[in-house]
């Protein structure tokens, strides 16, 4: 364990670069779920360093992060209901086909 | 009964036949005039009994006033909006009396006599539905208290005289006509509506007994104007010029039409409202000679162009124009009594001769060109000789009933001072008769120039029709006598001198009228219209032939045409009606046509291509940034990416460094 704050941010703004370009770039519905979550952590990761770091935050870095988890959760399962959802009807998991909502 | 209760009935009877026979007409088939006629018939009675009790002062005498007699009913208001109240009411003075007697009389007249004319007609019932509805809107406007409700009768006479000008509507001369008197007097109207606004914002109030009060506290140019834009609404209304264009091609209308609107009642209407409003003219007198020059320019004018007109309704109604001018004349150099005297005695005879015209008209199977008639008064005597009469009267022969109300117009002028009105004026009373006996002689003298099969079914009309001609030719003969005597102290300027009294006393400032001089002056006159009259007449007779009893002269049609070879310019120019239609066409077609497309070119290209122009690149960039959303969601996100990026990169170099 480091005792350099940057160095946990560092590897939190890495993570969430990695998550943001499979986002981007992935052209499967899976994928892309997983990239978001990828990001989340990235982000969990970041607040529970501030919470370790910053002596004025007490419990709350640790208790939004634990929060953030349940979110991602919840986001997670509607995520992936409506992706098989959507799957049931296209008979694809690729986005760029997903596009009748254009005009 | 109380006789106060029926005068709203004036209004309601005609209105009501006019929805009746609309409604129901056409069912009613040949038995459509039934309605109609009836409810005439009942107007004229209360009408009568109406004007019975003001013109002999058993009437009460009006509110605010100490003088006149009549009645003031108030009926409802129409509009009350804060300081802006219009009060729908009817006031009967004397003046009101008079046209009563003119239009009621009349009206009952031309609608019996309709019954007859228009028996072949497939619109049988419409005529009647607009010919009472005509009934409704002049009663409204002789009988209206308050400008507004004045102004829309006014409207409502012009829609009815559109409606019954364009009777034949699928005759396009007659859709055509129908549509130039309507824009015509619009002219004339938006200049009444004008005086009405500024009279309103000057003074506060539309009624017009108060209005009239209170004229005199205005500025003299505000009532200046006021008084030249209430001529300009009578100057349409009456057809004077430059806006007598009208009436002329208003012929086209069918003859009982003719009579009633378009000689004897509507085209009063412009006289009626400046005699109404006398004192807002007599504080205005500037006002009142460009009421005397427009009105004496349009009787010699008109007299000048029906010298030579050869379709018989033509002729009349440039005569029609050519009194209505003697009226105006008369009201302008201060005559107001005599104006209105005019005005009556010219709504009887006038309304005879066109009514006699219809049936000459009828008798030789719609040929309206003198050049095809002649010799008929053996044919057609009745017709004949009622018209005959009504020629004399209009013609200002001694007793009859023109004689008395253009003497009075003449007389007045030269002793008020305008010597070149009466001057005008007593050359107008030559062509006057000159015309008249030209008509005559074509129509009824002579040998007939038509074809023979023609000649051989020419008929008396039915009594139906004969018996209103009769009727008008009773006040043709004594209507003047009645009126106009006794000379100088005349029963009619008895009647009208509580409704002129205040405008008197502002014109002529109290001063007293030298007396009535039968051996002097005014005995000179009338030696003077009368020779002259005469003269007209017997040139008229030389040149187109008489046959009365044993006064007989030949028609000398070599004579005619020698003559007019002799004043080539004058003789076309009558002809052509001083060429008033086509210098009218090249000003507002050809010159106003050019205007107008410019204009149109102006809003086509540049109103409207700066708004189309604003449409047009909303929707270009419409098209153009539709390109950028492909509904993908990962381009979406991308987009949220780069903002991020550059919102974040922006922070750090600008807020930090």
């Amino acid at each position: 364990m480091s005792d350099s704050l940057d160095a946990y941010l560092v590897l939190a703004g890495i993570l969430f670069a990695i998550g943001s370009f499979g986002f981007l770039a992935r052209r499967n519905a899976i994928s892309m779920l997983m990239s978001i979550e990828l990001m989340l952590n990235a982000v969990n990761l970041s607040i529970v360093a501030f919470g370790a770091f910053i002596p004025g935050l007490g419990a709350q870095g640790s208790v939004i992060a634990l929060m953030v988890m349940a979110v991602a959760a919840a986001e997670a399962t509607v995520g992936l209901a409506i992706v098989i959802a959507i799957y049931r009807n296209k008979r694809t998991p690729l986005v760029d086909e997903y596009d009748s909502m254009r005009q | 009964m109380n006789l106060e209760s029926l005068i709203p009935w004036l209004v309601i009877l005609p209105l009501a036949g006019f929805a009746l026979t609309a409604l129901i007409g056409r069912r009613l088939d040949r038995q459509a005039f039934w309605i109609p006629v009836l409810a005439i018939l009942v107007v004229w009675v209360i009408a009568m009994g109406l004007v019975y009790e003001v013109l002999t002062g058993s009437a009460p005498l009006l509110p605010g006033s100490e003088t006149t007699h009549g009645y003031e009913v108030h009926l409802f208001t129409w509009i009350p909006a804060g300081d802006f109240v219009v009060e729908v009411g009817f006031v009967i003075d004397a003046l009101t009396a008079c046209l009563l007697i003119v239009v009621t009389t009349i009206g009952l007249l031309v609608h019996v006599y309709s019954i007859g004319y228009m028996s072949h007609d497939p619109g049988y019932w419409r005529f009647f539905a607009y010919m009472n509805l005509f009934m409704f809107s002049m009663l409204l406007l002789v009988l209206a208290s308050d400008f507004l409700v004045l102004f829309v009768a006014w409207e409502l006479v012009g829609l009815c005289s559109y409606l019954l000008i364009g009777f034949w509507y699928r005759k396009r001369s007659a859709a055509l006509a129908a549509k130039k008197a309507f824009i015509v007097n619009r002219v004339g109207d938006v200049g009444f509506a004008l005086g009405i606004m500024l009279i309103f914002v000057s003074l506060g109030t539309l009624d017009i007994r108060e209005v009239i009060h209170e004229a005199g506290t205005l500025e003299p140019t505000t009532v200046l104007v006021i008084a030249l834009l209430i001529f300009a609404g009578a100057m349409g209304k009456s057809a004077q010029f430059p806006l007598h264009v009208w009436l002329p091609d208003a012929m086209e209308g069918p003859t009982p039409v003719s009579a009633l609107i378009h000689a004897a009642t509507m085209v009063n209407a412009g006289v009626y409202l400046v005699a109404r409003t006398n004192p807002i003219f007599a504080y205005a007198e500037s006002a009142l000679v460009v009421v005397a020059a427009i009105g004496i320019f349009t009787a010699i004018l008109a007299a000048s162009i029906a010298m030579t007109q050869t379709d018989i309704k033509r002729v009349l109604a440039y005569s029609t124009l050519s009194q209505l001018g003697y009226m105006f004349a008369a009201f302008g150099v201060g005559a107001w009594t005599a104006a209105i005297f005019h005005l009556m005695t010219h709504g009887f005879f006038k309304g005879l001769l066109f009514l006699g015209s219809g049936s000459v008209i009828h008798a030789v199977h719609e040929e309206q060109d003198m050049r095809n008639m002649g010799g008929l008064s053996n044919k057609i005597p009745i017709t004949y000789v009622t018209m005959l009469i009504g020629s004399l009267a209009i013609a200002g022969i001694p007793p009859l009933a023109g004689f008395f109300s253009k003497d009075e117009i003449l007389g007045e002028s030269l002793k008020l001072g305008f010597v070149w009105v009466w001057a005008i004026g007593f050359i107008v009373a030559g062509l006057t008769a000159f015309y008249m006996f030209r008509l005559m002689g074509l129509t009824f003298w002579g040998a007939f120039r038509g074809p023979k099969e023609i000649w051989d079914k020419v008929h008396e009309s039915a009594p139906v029709m004969t018996i209103p001609l009769i009727l008008l030719a009773i006040p043709s003969v004594l209507l003047g006598m009645y009126l106009g005597l006794p000379l100088g102290a005349s029963r009619i300027s008895e009647w009208l001198a509580p409704v002129f009294e205040e405008g008197e006393a502002i014109l002529h400032g109290g001063a007293e009228e030298p007396a009535y001089a039968l051996f002097g002056i005014d005995g000179v006159l009338i030696i003077a219209s009368v020779t002259i009259a005469t003269l007209g007449l017997v040139i008229a007779w030389r040149l187109f032939g008489v046959t009365i009893g044993p006064l007989r002269m030949p028609e000398r049609p070599e004579r005619v045409r020698e003559l007019t070879a002799r004043a080539p310019f004058f003789y076309r120019a009558s002809l052509n009606k001083w060429w008033f239609d086509d210098l009218y066409h090249l000003l507002f077609m050809v010159i106003g046509g050019k205007i107008a497309a410019a204009i149109w070119w102006f809003d086509r290209e540049v109103i409207d291509g700066t708004v189309n122009a604003v449409g047009g690149v909303t929707i270009d960039a419409g098209r153009g940034l539709r390109q950028i959303q492909t509904g993908r969601v990962q381009n979406y996100a991308l987009g949220i990416a780069i903002g991020f990026i550059v919102m974040a990169a922006s922070y750090l170099l600008l807020a930090r460094g």
